[in-house]
């Protein structure tokens, strides 16, 4: 069940909108703003607040790769594997992570703190390579850094 | 009309279309994917490339998408050239680059539309190396199965699903190269239009299970054209058999009528075809065992035939014409009864001479999906005749397009034209006894007990003429509905009114001829549509028999034979009329295909043919006669009804054709039936037609296991087919047109090449002839008087029966996918009432009715009209008596 307090976020969402509908996005942004990602049951309950069918809410769910579909660590590393990080050295970092996590793309660490996951392009190429964790964008990176930034994510 | 120039050569098309649609009306092959004629274009798969040029002094041209570019006067292009060409296979390529190449082994093959616009397109080798992406497939249901992994995201399945049938349980899921097309989790598909997927994907994405179960090679499976018999809107059908098996229904276009699509009912209702419960040999009560044992033909016929007096016949609005009046002719017209209840037999007269007077048109089911304002009254359409809702579903959608047109969209560019209009959608407004699944579609809707609605409906009429009765003393907000759906009809220009007899109420069948009337009345071109519940309701009708009550009257004191002609009495009426009915009788002669209760009472059993495997006529609701094919011949001692009674009349009709002449000669309103499709003697280039394609195999082979030598090609003296692959291949009138076969056209999308031009009618005419015609420019009349306000009776309560499209109908629910979607029995009450006689959700109720009882659990329905109990129409368990009628609920207490 969502709780009370995302329920009343997303009403909020919802009666901006000439359709009830126009809120799934924000709606399931703040579910996993609160959940860490989008269960099953919460597709079927914002599918509900918001008179839609659940396979309406999962279809937009899914198209986002913003949206988490699958349960995940604590802390969401998003590493941009795209052409520019990838020119600028994409794979030594990738594989100090790997090594370092003992984790693939798109698996999380045995202890939940960590999900790694690709991203097409973070929109700072100048600044490559870069990823994202969490909300926070880490920018011209090279493997020996990682270790002291992935220090701050407990 | 505008004039486009393909290679320089000059071409009349009509306005407003695309370049793809002209493109193929024209004849040539452009190959598609996303495109359909009744789904338009979204220029999604990029296959339909072709080059435009500017002018005549153009000579570089640039690649359009044909779908998406208009055919307006002027307009130059190639199909041919070497860009074009090589685009459209680089677009192929890339969409089989994730194809798992798995024909072989894929329901699709052989018709498949990918196959074939794969070589259309000149994609012949494949040079992709590479990992393929791959799905989870998902169970969803009985009739679709789902292979995912051969998609190539053409999207007409969500397309179809969603914005045309008003599905909310399909959708896309995913983005770029792993886009997956089903249900947010495993289970069935909830529409009652899903079969159609299996016909919509050009791939072999959605292939139809029950097909699966007995599959056999699409190019070897024998079809004749023939009717749905599932319900009484007529949608034409390609039924298929392989092995004396029926092996599955695809839709037949016409039109007029269906269409491009079918409902599931009609599409997976045919095992009963193949049921255990057939009756394939004639059969006759032993005289020691007293069951009903298999005897020869020439003994089954004396039995039947004895003793000599006089016969009572009773008919059935699920035979054939043919039948029907076969079994006139044997006992008498006096004595040849419709087999329908009084109440459904006044309803069916009614509803006749209603339809008649006019001045209201009476829409084909095309024409329905053009009404621009709608209102149904009492009946639950998806329930009832589910195509009919579908077309309502397209008569919304199109009375908004003039808005799009407005802000210069054509009605072919869909997204943007869908993306515009978003949720608005045409009036409509029903008036049902309890919800339905049009409900959220509709602007108006009301819940209430029949009376209240037929009440409603002299409400709409009075409000929109003066001269039309009005109801007294009704409540201020019915009067607030009635004036709100008057407004609405009046300030439309093609409004169509729908009732039917689901609520038994002769007052809400008047009600709405009121209603229609009045807006012809008010210069309106207005239509009125009468459902009906069986495939041949109206055919019977017309015969004007009396119903199954006077036969029971008849036969009070006695009678000889009766002979009961495809009718399972026992789902008429209430067991004891029924039982005193076949009492009367000293000889019982139940001629059907199955053994149902009423054949299991009989002394003789004669095998009647289904529609797979007779000929015959059937009658719409619309009055449209339609002629139904033999399939396969009949195996054992099966034969048409027709055919019994000629034999027990002992002048057996040589043929068909002999026995329509005589029927038009002794009933002249069907003199047309002869015109339903080409005598048997009809030849084409001095040849027969195949039921069989070109393709069929095994012909020596089949029967090998029997007899070394080919067996002689069953005998049709009905039909211009003939058993064989061989026979005339080419241009037939759409009656005979037995699949959608053209060269490069393997799959359903061959049909383009037998319209007059894509999605308009059928090369020839669509098939049908129509019997009953509203009386043109007639005067308004206003019939009927308004009942009283519904009553109530102390305890008792009025039971109402609401039909399901998947168990209330007879033959599809012995069809095991069907009856896996049919509801169990259960007696529905409202919250108020639940809770004024103490009942919960599954609490178990004796329910009395009539003179029937059942035990039945208690479901808790909030939108089922107040003081009303609703039971599942035409389900084991729940008595035959007619309904709506008054009854009692006793709450059983444990023990
Ligand atoms: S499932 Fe079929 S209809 Fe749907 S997108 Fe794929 S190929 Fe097209
Ligand atoms: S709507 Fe009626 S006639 Fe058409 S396919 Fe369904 S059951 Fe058959
Ligand atoms: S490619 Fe990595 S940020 Fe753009
Ligand atoms: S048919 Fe034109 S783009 Fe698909």
């Amino acid at each position: 069940m969502l709780s009370d307090k995302i329920k009343h976020e997303i009403e909020h969402e919802a009666a901006m909108f000439e359709r009830r509908s126009g809120a799934c996005i924000d709606a399931l942004r703040i579910v996993q703003r609160e959940r860490g990602w989008v269960d099953d049951q919460s597709v079927k309950d914002v599918a509900a607040l918001l008179e839609m069918t659940p396979d309406e809410v999962d279809s937009v769910a899914t198209f986002y790769n913003l949206i988490l579909r699958r349960p995940v660590g604590r802390h969401v590393i998003r590493i941009c594997t795209s052409v520019s990080c990838w020119l600028m050295g994409l794979e030594p970092m990738l594989a100090h992570l790997e090594k370092t996590l003992g984790i693939g793309l798109g698996q999380t660490t045995a202890d939940g703190r960590f999900t790694l996951i690709p991203n097409q392009c973070l929109g700072t190429c100048d600044h490559a390579p870069a990823f994202m964790i969490d909300d926070d964008l880490h920018r011209d990176l090279d493997p020996e850094k990682l270790d002291a930034i992935l220090a701050n994510y407990k | 009309m505008a004039t486009i120039y393909i290679d320089n050569a000059p071409y009349e098309v009509k306005d407003g279309q695309n370049l793809l649609q002209a493109c193929l009306s024209l004849g040539f092959n452009v190959p598609y994917f996303c495109w359909h004629p009744a789904l338009q274009s979204v220029g999604a798969c990029r296959q339909c490339a072709v080059k435009q040029y500017r002018d005549e002094k153009d000579t570089a041209g640039k690649i359009v998408m044909a779908c998406m570019t208009p055919a307006t006067d002027g307009t130059r292009i190639t199909i041919d050239d070497a860009e074009s060409r090589a685009f459209r296979a680089q677009v192929i390529e890339w969409l089989m680059t994730n194809h798992p190449h798995d024909c072989p082994v894929c329901d699709e093959g052989g018709e498949c539309h990918l196959q074939d616009m794969t070589i259309m397109s000149g994609h012949t080798y494949r040079e992709y190396r590479f990992t393929k992406r791959t799905y989870n497939n998902q169970n969803l249901g009985p009739f679709i199965n789902h292979e995912m992994n051969r998609c190539i995201q053409c999207y007409r399945c969500v397309r179809f699903y969603r914005d045309y049938a008003n599905g909310g349980d399909l959708a896309p899921f995913a983005s770029h190269n792993h886009v997956f097309f089903g249900r947010h989790e495993d289970g069935v598909l909830e529409s009652e239009f899903s079969g159609n997927l299996v016909e919509v994907c050009p791939t072999g994405v959605f292939t139809d299970k029950s097909f699966k179960q007995h599959f056999t090679r699409p190019w070897d499976l024998q079809s004749a054209p023939s009717v749905c018999v599932h319900c009484g809107l007529g949608c034409n059908v390609t039924p298929s058999e392989r092995y004396g098996a029926l092996r599955r229904i695809r839709n037949r276009y016409n039109g007029e009528v269906n269409g491009y699509f079918l409902c599931d009912r009609g599409r997976y209702g045919y095992e009963f075809v193949n049921g255990a419960g057939r009756v394939r040999q004639p059969l006759a009560r032993c005289k020691d065992t007293g069951e009903l044992a298999p005897v020869p033909k020439d003994e089954a016929l004396a039995l039947a035939r004895a003793p000599q007096g006089a016969a009572i016949g009773i008919g059935s609005p699920r035979a054939s014409l043919e039948s029907n009046f076969a079994l006139r002719q044997l006992v008498g017209a006096d004595r040849f009864f419709m087999g329908v209840p009084k109440r459904g037999h006044q309803l069916l007269s009614s509803m006749i001479s209603l339809l008649r007077g006019g001045p209201a048109r009476v829409p084909s089911l095309r024409e329905v999906g053009e009404a621009d304002a709608v209102f149904v009254l009492g009946e639950d359409l998806t329930n009832t005749a589910p195509l009919m809702a579908l077309q309502v579903y397209q008569a919304q959608y199109r009375a908004v397009l003039p808005e799009a047109e407005k802000a210069g969209i054509p009605a072919w560019n869909d997204a943007p034209v869908r993306e515009l209009l978003q949720d608005k959608r045409g009036f409509l407004a029903l008036a049902t006894p309890a919800e339905t699944k049009m409900d959220v579609f509709a602007a108006t809707k009301c819940h209430a007990a029949p009376d209240e609605i037929a009440r409603l409906g002299f409400a709409v009429a009075h409000a929109l003429n003066a001269a039309a009765p009005a109801p007294e003393g009704l409540a201020a907000d019915v009067a607030a509905l009635a004036a709100g759906i008057a407004e609405a009809l009046r300030a439309a220009k093609r409004p169509l009114i729908i009732s039917g007899p689901s609520c038994g109420s002769e007052a809400i069948v008047l009600a709405a001829a009121n209603v229609a009337s009045a807006l012809c009345a008010a210069g309106l071109d207005a239509a009125l549509s009468f459902v009906v519940p069986e495939c041949n309701s109206i055919g019977l009708a017309l015969m004007d028999a009396g119903s199954l009550d006077d036969a029971m009257q008849a036969a009070e004191g006695g009678v000889d034979t009766l002979i009961i002609l495809e009718n399972d009495l026992y789902r008429r009426a209430d067991r004891a009329s029924v039982d005193r009915l076949l009492g009367a009788a000293k000889n019982v002669v139940v001629l059907d295909h199955t053994l149902h209760a009423t054949a299991q009472k009989a002394a003789v059993v004669l095998p009647a043919a289904t529609f797979a495997e007779g000929d015959g006529s059937l009658v719409n609701n619309e009055g449209r006669a339609q002629r139904f094919i033999q399939v396969m011949p009949p195996q054992e001692a099966i034969q048409e009804s027709w055919r019994w009674c000629g034999e027990l009349l002992g002048k057996p009709w040589k043929n068909l054709d002999v026995l329509l002449a005589q029927l038009g000669a002794v009933l002249p309103g069907f003199a047309e039936l002869a015109k339903l499709a080409p005598p048997a003697d009809a030849r084409f280039g001095g040849q027969r037609l195949p039921r069989q394609p070109h393709r069929y195999s095994g012909r020596t082979a089949m029967q090998a296991h029997l007899s070394v030598h080919e067996p002689q090609i069953p005998n049709d003296p009905d039909s211009a087919f003939t058993f064989s692959m061989e026979g005339f291949r080419g241009a037939v009138p759409a009656a005979v047109v037995p699949s959608y076969y053209a060269p490069g056209w393997n799959s359903v999308q061959g049909l383009n090449k037998f319209q007059e031009e894509v999605g308009g009618p059928m090369r020839g005419g669509d098939p049908g002839v129509r019997l009953i015609a509203a009386a043109q420019g007639a005067r308004a009349e206003f019939r009927g008087a308004p009942p009283a306000a519904q009553a109530t009776r102390g305890a008792e309560r009025l039971i109402v029966s609401l039909p399901h499209v998947f168990g209330s109908e007879e033959l599809s629910a012995l069809s095991g996918p069907v009856a896996e979607r049919a509801p169990q029995p259960y007696l529905a009450v409202n919250e108020a009432d639940a809770a004024a006689m103490a009942l919960s959700q599954g609490d178990v109720v004796e329910l009395s009715v009539g003179n029937a009882q059942a035990v039945l659990p208690v479901e808790v329905r909030a939108s089922l009209a107040p003081g009303l109990v609703g039971v599942p129409a035409g389900i084991a368990g729940i008595p035959a008596v007619q309904l709506p009628g008054w009854g009692t609920i006793t709450k059983r207490t444990e023990g």
